[in-house]
């Protein structure tokens, strides 16, 4: 997918790409934080429809909904490739014994041999942490690893 | 503390009628500017509402004004985003400050004026106004078209030639010899060149000398730092705008879009007391006969706007809808053709109510011309 880009001076960017169903859609990110959403129906270059605008809260309400589950799925994608491996997503929650202390504590890859591959913290995602990265509650913790190592980290973290 | 009772009445109850007449404008999407002007020509002298008291905090407040407005303007401005219009935009910018300045400076030679009063004429007439044309662009959500960028383009070319303009103006304007004027614009310019240069590699620094996480702070210092620079600038001979212009240009990222939230209502509020200034400093009665020569000048422009627009929308590929549409929406000036003429004022008598008159004309006439030529597209349900 080509997603080009615009430069909209004094306002921010514009991004633009074609769906597969062949609609064109347009999205207008400003400096200031929020999004308007356009469409262009026709062949028409001039033809502009404007859909809606969400603010900055707004827009990150819908990245979390894209944006977390999507990289579980990659991973899910690409696990399905090699037979044994599974793709799993653990909580740091609220109560963890973790919520405030490094990844390296929970010496989770010696005890389970699974691997934490990612953080997805809010709309942010930390890729390959180190064992210096701190963990607080509300991470997600994207894990590769047996069935039963997956399960093992999920342990870990509940205690 | 001694409290004026005149000054806070008069003042309360000019920013209240503006406030009030600024919510009908607004609904029709006309720019405020023009009624700043209305409302000083009414209470300035000869007006029909004199206001004594509060005349001289609406004259301090002015000064405050033209600094913040050119401060958010600067604050604008991002390198990349002028190095990327550098590449693409230049033939639009170039004809748009040579069909544009063309007839205001032609029209400067007829009327007699001098070389002063010719080249800020000529800019009055070049410059469109970037805050109502980006509102508008905004307001009749034209964010996603095909012109936008090119009109967006066109802009910061315009208020980046600005930061060069308004020295050799200052310096004009002072009325220094040839040679002093040739030498102080190369002063100009090269501190210009500096700043930016500076800016780009030190930006930063500048940065944390007002970076704070307290709002408080941060307004304190960034307006403290703009007056500051202002002052600095214009005992240096150029002008107190372009100091706090460079200031602007300064800060650049995430910094900038806070100092702008910060800023913008305070220059609200104090642009308004400057329009209001220019409106005061003009006398109603001096307003009538350059009238003509007000209108003639605005429709000659106008035309020469859709012209600009035409052709850069052209550029970008866009169709005639979107041409006619880039063009109309550039017929307003503002705020620039107002600072322009604050720097000669004292030095011409005609050019203040010529401009005054110019501006009214056509920050009521640009919109409403937009909107003529492209009603507003309705959201879609």
């Amino acid at each position: 997918m080509d997603v080009t880009e615009v430069l909209l001076p004094g306002v921010g960017l514009r991004y633009e790409f074609t769906t597969t169903d062949g609609q064109r859609i347009g999205v207008v990110a400003r400096r200031r934080g929020d999004f308007d959403f356009v469409a262009y129906p026709g062949d028409d270059p001039d033809d502009v429809r404007m859909l809606f605008r969400l603010s900055a809260e707004e827009a990150d309400a819908v990245t979390e909904i894209l944006g977390a589950p999507r990289i579980a799925e990659r991973f899910a994608d690409l696990t399905r490739e090699v037979p044994g491996l599974n793709a799993g997503q653990v909580e740091v929650t609220a109560g963890s014994a973790f919520d405030g202390r490094t990844l390296g504590e929970t010496r989770a890859r010696t005890r389970t041999g699974a691997s934490i591959v990612a953080i997805v913290r809010g709309e942010d995602v930390i890729a390959s942490p180190a064992p210096s990265q701190g963990l607080l509650a509300g991470d997600i913790l994207v894990v590769i690893g047996t069935q039963q190592g997956i399960t093992g980290v999920e342990r870990i973290l509940a205690g | 503390m001694h409290t004026s009772i005149a000054l806070l009445l008069e003042l309360g109850i000019v920013l209240i009628a503006l406030g009030a007449i600024g919510a009908v404008t607004r609904r029709f999407g006309v720019s405020p500017i023009p009624l700043y002007l209305l409302v000083g020509l009414a209470v300035g002298e000869g007006g029909i509402a004199p206001l004594p008291a509060a005349r001289d905090f609406v004259e301090l407040g002015a000064s405050i004004g033209v600094v913040l407005l050119l401060l958010t303007l600067g604050l604008e401005f991002s390198i990349e985003e002028f190095t990327v219009t550098l590449r693409q935009h230049v033939p639009s910018g170039l004809l748009d400050m040579v069909v544009n300045a063309a007839p205001g400076a032609l029209a400067g030679w007829l009327l007699g004026l001098d070389v002063t009063g010719i080249v800020a004429l000529a800019g009055i007439t070049w410059v469109s106004s970037s805050t109502i044309v980006s509102r508008l662009l905004d307001d009749l959500h034209r964010l996603g078209n095909r012109e936008t960028p090119a009109v967006l383009s066109i802009l910061l070319l315009e208020d980046f030639a600005m930061a060069v303009y308004l020295p050799i103006l200052a310096v004009l304007a002072t009325g220094g010899t040839a040679l002093h004027g040739l030498a102080s614009v190369a002063v100009a310019v090269g501190v210009l060149l500096l700043a930016l240069g500076a800016s780009r590699r030190w930006g930063h620094r500048v940065g944390h000398l007002v970076e704070d996480r307290d709002t408080e702070q941060l307004l304190l210092r960034i307006v403290g730092l703009a007056l500051v620079v202002a002052a600095i600038a214009e005992l240096a001979g150029t002008s107190a705008a372009v100091g706090a212009f460079l200031v602007g240009l300064a800060l650049t990222g995430p910094l900038a879009d806070r100092v702008r939230s910060v800023v913008a209502p305070l220059r609200d509020l104090f642009a308004a007391a400057f329009f209001l200034a220019i409106g005061i400093s003009v006398a109603p009665p001096s307003l009538l006969p350059v009238l003509p020569v007000a209108i003639a000048l605005a429709a000659v422009t106008a035309l020469t706007k859709i012209g600009t627009g035409w052709y850069a929308a052209a550029r970008a590929g866009a169709g005639r809808r979107g041409r006619l549409r880039a063009g109309s929406v550039l017929i307003v000036r503002g705020e620039f053709s107002i600072i322009i003429v604050s720097l000669v004022t004292v030095h011409d008598a005609l050019l203040g109510p010529l401009t005054t008159g110019y501006v009214l004309v056509l920050a009521v006439a640009g919109p409403l011309i937009t909107w003529w030529f492209s009603p507003p597209v309705r959201q879609s349900p």
